[in-house]
């Protein structure tokens, strides 16, 4: 007699704590193998870019933290390198080393959160708690600078907001003294753990023309062995100035992408510590007053910084028609806007790439033929955050 | 390493009929074609020893609803070979088919999905043209510009029914749109008022 079988629906989501956000995953189950997987986004859909054409430039960036709410500085980034590569702005060299530096601090934070994260999905909770104290840290870091632990707001076309201020640079570096001690903590926990390794070792595998085709971007691709770097090949501010390695993986497991997130982390320490063995002094935003505001004293003394900082409150610097994409390399992949402006002081249109999008849709790929405590292990090293897949 | 300038020569002399125009900018190529070339010149593309655009960043569009072809389909392509960017537009009218590329790239299908879901551009042969973002029995295009900012909908727990509900949005105050252009240049009611 023929046994009889059937496959199993199973939701995974919208509320799971391993889902990383509000993921609904339809899995097809035969027994506890994974047949097809169904991803439903949206949930947290907030029309992000339909909002940010009906708003002026200045009042857009606050949009761009919260899409991966977890390295936001690193977004407002796209975000100003179009509009200054568009008004053809020269940035002041302490602004891009500010700049870089804290896009660093936001790979660390990304990384931290995902590296841990993706081991309590497999049953270490030690990591998230040792690596969570660090973040507080970091965050900290933001909250001086910019006065908000999470959404920074501080990246504008042609600079940054305002200067460290006094002390933070040691405080950054007494930082950067301490965390790779941390990391090697970390490393200790998991990179030789007997259970960490069955978990990740050759699950999720992705071999090279995959992660090409599915248009996969930063540890994703390079994980597969693809030596693809924008802050290399495609230099932005100042990266050109600084010596990092980029680290890539061989096998495209879940395994390599956690190493390679691990050597990243300590190649961003080694940046941050160049940024601030060479920090420059000077200003921190272009001079020109029709784009940056004018400082509080001179609006005081001085009729023009008035109409000026009117001016730029009110109706926002106008933006020459013209149409650009920008890239960055974000801790989850490229970051890219795809801005039209038409010469007012709002955006035409502005689309914004997430990596995370991209590495989603190869959800069903990725998992086929695995088993469903699988999916987790698989999910986490994606690093997804739905803030930016849904936008 | 493949100069900017050659590639744009080697694309027109290879795919002469099929371009429209080509343009450098920001150090990225422009290239225009028509909605019918498509799977061709991305296929080319990709394929081409010359050219390797082995990667599709996006997929998106842009709407112009003064323009009698109201919409401007965008793809963006990256090629690591080379290390070149290139930025493929075409024009396509409202409720126009469009050749899907999910066969050439498989990356395409969430893009085209949310281009349909967002824009309301058909896509032919795509495998599961279902809306993505929006939420589940939506009707209307956001991204259109006709689209009001605050949508049609709104959703709320209802005590009564004991659940989730969908009503017509109610705002307490209207979105308030300020024109803060400068009355020297030619605010809307100075305009009328000079022409009386």
């Amino acid at each position: 007699m023929a046994k009889e079988t059937k496959t199993l629906n199973l939701n995974f989501g919208p509320q799971h704590p391993a889902a990383h956000g509000v993921l609904r995953l339809i899995l097809q189950l035969d027994g506890e193998i994974v047949e097809k997987a169904d991803p439903h986004i949206g949930l947290l859909h907030r029309g992000t870019e339909k909002l940010i054409e009906n708003k002026t430039y200045t009042q857009a960036v606050p949009y761009f933290d919260r899409l991966d709410y977890v390295a936001p500085m690193n977004q407002e980034h796209a975000f100003a390198l179009a509009i200054e590569k568009i008004l053809k702005i020269e940035v002041p060299i302490r602004a891009q080393y500010i700049r870089v530096m804290f896009c660093e601090i936001g790979r660390i934070l990304s990384h931290i959160l995902n590296v841990t994260t993706q081991a309590m999905d497999v049953g270490a909770l030690t990591p998230t708690l040792w690596g969570f104290e660090e973040r507080e840290i970091l965050m900290g870091f933001y909250e001086k600078v910019s006065g908000s632990r999470l959404h920074a707001n501080y990246f504008r076309a042609g600079g940054v907001h305002q200067d460290l201020p006094k002390g933070l640079d040691k405080e950054i570096g007494k930082f950067c003294e301490r965390f790779p001690k941390i990391i090697n903590d970390l490393e200790l926990l998991l990179t030789d753990n007997r259970i960490f390794k069955q978990r990740n070792v050759d699950i999720g595998v992705v071999s090279k023309q995959d992660a090409l085709d599915y248009s996969f971007s930063g540890v994703m691709l390079r994980g597969s062995g693809v030596p693809w770097d924008l802050r290399k090949s495609q230099p932005y501010d100042c990266y050109e100035q600084f010596e990092f390695k980029i680290p890539i993986g061989k096998n495209g497991d879940c395994y390599d992408r956690y190493l390679c997130r691990i050597e990243e982390m300590k190649e961003s320490v080694n940046i941050i510590n160049q940024c601030l063995a060479n920090l420059p002094v000077g200003p921190i935003k272009t001079d020109d007053g029709k784009i940056s505001p004018p400082p509080k004293k001179e609006i005081k003394q001085s009729m023009e910084a008035l109409i000026h900082h009117f001016k730029l409150y009110t109706e926002g610097y106008r933006v020459d028609k013209d149409e650009i994409y920008t890239a960055v390399e974000a801790p989850k992949g490229e970051f890219g806007v795809y801005l039209i402006s038409d010469g007012s002081s709002k955006p035409y249109k502005c689309k914004i790439r997430a990596p995370g999008f991209s590495h989603l849709q190869a959800m069903d790929y990725l998992i086929k033929g695995h088993m469903l405590a699988d999916v987790p292990a698989v999910l986490g090293s994606m690093d997804i955050v739905f803030g930016e897949v849904d936008r | 390493m493949q100069n900017i300038q050659d590639l744009e020569k080697i694309l027109n002399s290879e795919l002469n009929t099929k371009i429209k125009s080509s343009l450098i900018k920001h150090n990225q190529i422009y290239l225009k074609i028509d909605e019918a070339d498509l799977t061709e010149v991305i296929l080319f593309l990709k394929t081409n020893s010359k050219t390797k655009f082995r990667q599709l960043i996006d997929i998106t569009a842009v709407d112009f609803p003064e323009n009698e072809i109201r919409f401007k389909l965008v793809y963006l392509l990256l090629s690591h070979e080379f290390n070149q960017r290139i930025i493929i537009e075409m024009d396509v009218k409202e409720k126009e088919i469009v050749d899907s590329i999910t066969s050439i790239f498989p990356a395409a299908n969430w893009m085209e999905r949310e281009v349909f879901d967002m824009y309301g551009i058909d896509f032919k042969d795509h495998p599961d043209l279902r809306r993505i973002l929006t939420d589940y029995g939506f009707e209307g295009h956001p991204l259109r510009k006709d689209f009001p900012l605050t949508g049609h909908n709104e959703v709320r727990y209802s005590h009564e029914t004991k659940k989730v509900i969908y009503e017509p949005v109610k705002l307490e105050q209207n979105y308030r749109n300020f024109d803060y252009e400068s009355p020297w240049e030619g605010t809307k009611y100075i305009k009328e008022q000079t022409k009386e």
